[in-house]
């Protein structure tokens, strides 16, 4: 077997410092994702009121953060801060503020259509039955907003994990910014660590990723 | 907002943009292929292969398209496999789009009555002429408004191309705001080139999910 | 014994431990029209599925004698265009207008040349009094219109036998009589014909004999005269009497 650099990972704390990195990508999306969800729920409900220019406004801002690629709004607010502001802004910083501001649109927009999705016959039978409007909104629709929404957000906490490998562009070093630094500094001893590395880093990620996929779609199986 | 600099850029972001709209293309060819090939595997239960198939599409699901491109570019030559930046894009690409493609191909498959078939089959069309004429166009046709949000989803994420050295648009901003430190004109000239490339295929999409939602074939 | 064009020998049918077909027997001459009677879930809809090859028999047999094409059903293969069938529900490909629906099978598995296939296509429509419609798509007809189309999509294969499974059941009344006409007339013209239906006043018309059937097995075989005045077996009086009761009623 070719020597495929996987030995490298066992030298010193390299395993450590890769766990590392990827703790610093999955904290960035912990943040933003505790902030931008609760946010995100409040937009979608303000999101269904009949009100022209609240759509107006939710909408061009939903497809703007949505048509533009993550990296794109990472440079915006990275060099654009320093320059519009004039402030430096570190990269964990910046890629937290594009996280959240994205994440507040996605998550708006699935409440929104979660939300949309009950039935109006249930509005009504829940009427019909003596329920108060709040009475109605905690036993009745709530519950069903709800079973539709976990499972959709859980796939977009999985998504914007993926996204923190793009941080890496801004300047943040993350796991593979530490693999690269591995890499470099193994380069005379095994130069062909960059494939045991990055096939670590691809199974970590997937490892992250994967039990919530599952999570997501066996709640989605359980719930519709 | 330096109109001469935008001027003096722009052919740059043109050339850039035809780099990102070309392997973006070519990555959207091949995942549609696989994509195609993974939801007839999966689709027809073909024993073994679909295994694989569904090892791909977990695997392909659940990495970043950077870390998949890092793999490629950086860790696949060490194994003796090497690809130029170019294919590298591309094939990262379709590894990662072929799963999503599959994913509408499939609920497309699923969505074909199976009536359809066996009145195919009852006018004597082999398995294949019935897959062929009947299953597939129909479950491509439903599938559109899927299929073309994964292209958009697709053409998003080659904007990480950069970090594998092609000269694409990210790659071109980044450059010129170190060089010439304009950076409003650059990430302008940025977010107009991708809303060019990405509003096409937005619209096509919006038009696609009306016709098939109150129409469909023959309107 | 040549003279039948089709011959079912003792076919057994189950869904797991569930009987469909019972042991049954059955031969049709050519030009009968058989129209097969009962009740929900008597098997006559999957007696239908099973001489086309839609659904695998554990035992007995089905044998043709289409010229050139005898033997056993299941070891036929592509000549089961020789056996047409149109289901109740509307199945026509809706990704393609009606002279694509009609002119895919004769041109794909017939090999046959595009021109002819489309001058008998427009013809057979023209006798269904469908001229009008070749370039129509399938939601722009009705569900009469369809099913006839269904029906010119199965004729242009040149079957020998029909296969009709209760084709008018989601018809509005008008619409079952356009339909019921176009079957009427291939009777008149000698084709070979199984028809399952509801439509008791049409299979008196249409058939040359009644099969009552009833748990996977045939109860009575008669001539439609003898079956609606005086059937031979209690079971298809009881049916009978459901339908008049039925018919006084609407």
């Amino acid at each position: 077997m070719p020597d495929l650099g996987l030995e490298v990972l066992f030298k010193g704390s390299n395993m450590l410092r890769l766990l590392q990195g990827l703790w610093a990508a999955v904290e960035i999306s912990l943040v933003s994702i505790v902030t931008s969800f609760p946010l995100g729920i409040i937009l979608g409900i303000i999101m269904t009121k009949e009100n022209i220019l609240i759509k107006f406004l939710t909408k061009v801002y939903l497809e703007f953060i949505r048509i533009m690629p993550q990296l794109v709004l990472l440079f915006i607010v990275f060099f654009g801060s320093t320059k519009i502001l004039g402030i430096n802004l570190p990269g964990e910083t910046s890629a937290i503020i594009v996280f959240v501001l994205w994440g507040v649109a996605e998550m708006g927009d699935l409440t929104r259509s979660a939300i949309l999705s009950v039935p109006v016959h249930q509005y009504e039978s829940s009427k019909a039955l003596g329920l108060s409007k709040t009475q109605s909104y905690f036993y009745i629709i709530l519950p069903q907003t709800l079973r539709r929404l976990v499972p959709l957000s859980i796939n977009l906490v999985t998504r914007m994990v993926k996204t923190t490998s793009l941080v890496l562009m801004i300047g943040v070093v993350e796991v593979l910014k530490t693999g690269q630094q591995i890499i470099e500094a193994n380069r005379m001893t095994s130069p062909n660590a960059a494939f045991g590395v990055f096939l670590v880093i691809f199974i970590l990620y997937f490892l992250v990723c994967w039990p919530a996929s599952i999570a997501a779609r066996q709640l989605e199986k359980k719930w519709s | 907002m330096d109109f001469g600099y935008i001027e003096k850029v722009w052919p740059l972001y043109q050339k850039a943009a035809l780099l990102t709209v070309k392997i973006g293309l070519e990555g959207v060819f091949l995942a549609i292929l696989t994509g195609l090939f993974c939801a007839v595997v999966l689709y027809e239960k073909v024993p073994v292969i679909r295994h694989i198939v569904t090892v791909y599409i977990e695997t392909s699901r659940n990495t970043p398209l950077l870390v998949q491109l890092f793999f490629i570019y950086y860790g696949l030559p060490k194994a003796g496999i090497m690809l130029s930046p170019e294919t590298c894009g591309a094939a990262g690409l379709a590894f990662l789009g072929g799963s999503y493609m599959a994913e509408a191909f499939r609920s497309g498959l699923q969505g074909v009555d199976n009536i359809q078939k066996e009145s195919a089959y009852s006018l004597g069309l082999s398995k294949a002429q019935i897959m062929c004429y009947v299953v597939l166009l129909q479950a491509v046709s439903t599938s559109i408004p899927a299929f073309l949000a994964n292209i958009i989803f697709l053409l998003k994420e080659t904007s990480v191309f950069s970090a594998v050295s092609l000269m694409d648009l990210m790659f071109t901003a980044k450059d010129l705001i170190g060089l010439y430190y304009k950076t409003t004109e650059s990430l302008t000239l940025l977010v107009v080139f991708y809303l060019v490339i990405l509003l096409p295929v937005l619209v096509a999409g919006a038009i696609a999910e009306r016709r098939l939602r109150y129409a469909g074939f023959g309107a | 014994m040549a003279d039948y064009i089709l011959n079912i020998r003792h076919i057994v049918k189950k869904y797991k431990e569930h009987v469909v077909l019972d042991d049954l027997s059955l031969e049709v001459e050519e030009g009968g029209v058989i129209v097969i009677i009962g009740p929900s879930g008597c098997g006559k809809s999957t007696l239908l599925r099973c001489i086309n090859g839609l659904e695998k028999i554990q035992s007995g047999s089905i044998s043709t004698n289409i010229q050139g094409y005898t033997g056993n059903i299941m070891d036929m293969g592509v000549s089961r265009q020789k056996i047409g069938m149109v289901f109740q529900s509307y199945d026509l490909f809706p990704h393609m207008d009606v002279l694509g629906n009609i002119m895919l099978a004769p041109v794909k598995v017939q090999k046959r040349e595009k021109d002819k296939v489309k001058k008998e296509a427009l013809a057979l429509l023209e006798r269904v009094g469908l001229e009008n419609k070749a370039k129509s798509y399938p939601r722009q007809l009705s569900g009469g219109q369809k099913q006839r189309v269904a029906i010119v999509r199965a004729l242009i294969m040149h079957p020998e036998i029909m296969l009709f499974d209760e084709v008018t059941a989601a018809l509005d009344p008008e619409m079952t009589r356009e339909v019921l006409d176009v079957i009427l007339s291939l009777a008149n013209q000698g084709k070979t014909m199984l028809i399952v239906t509801h439509e008791m006043k049409f299979a008196r018309a249409v058939a040359d004999r009644i099969i009552f059937m009833d748990e996977g097995k045939i109860i009575e075989s008669n001539t439609p005269e003898k079956f609606f005045e005086n059937p031979e077996t209690d079971r298809a009086k009881k049916f009978l009497n459901v339908f008049s009761f039925d018919n006084k009623i609407s």
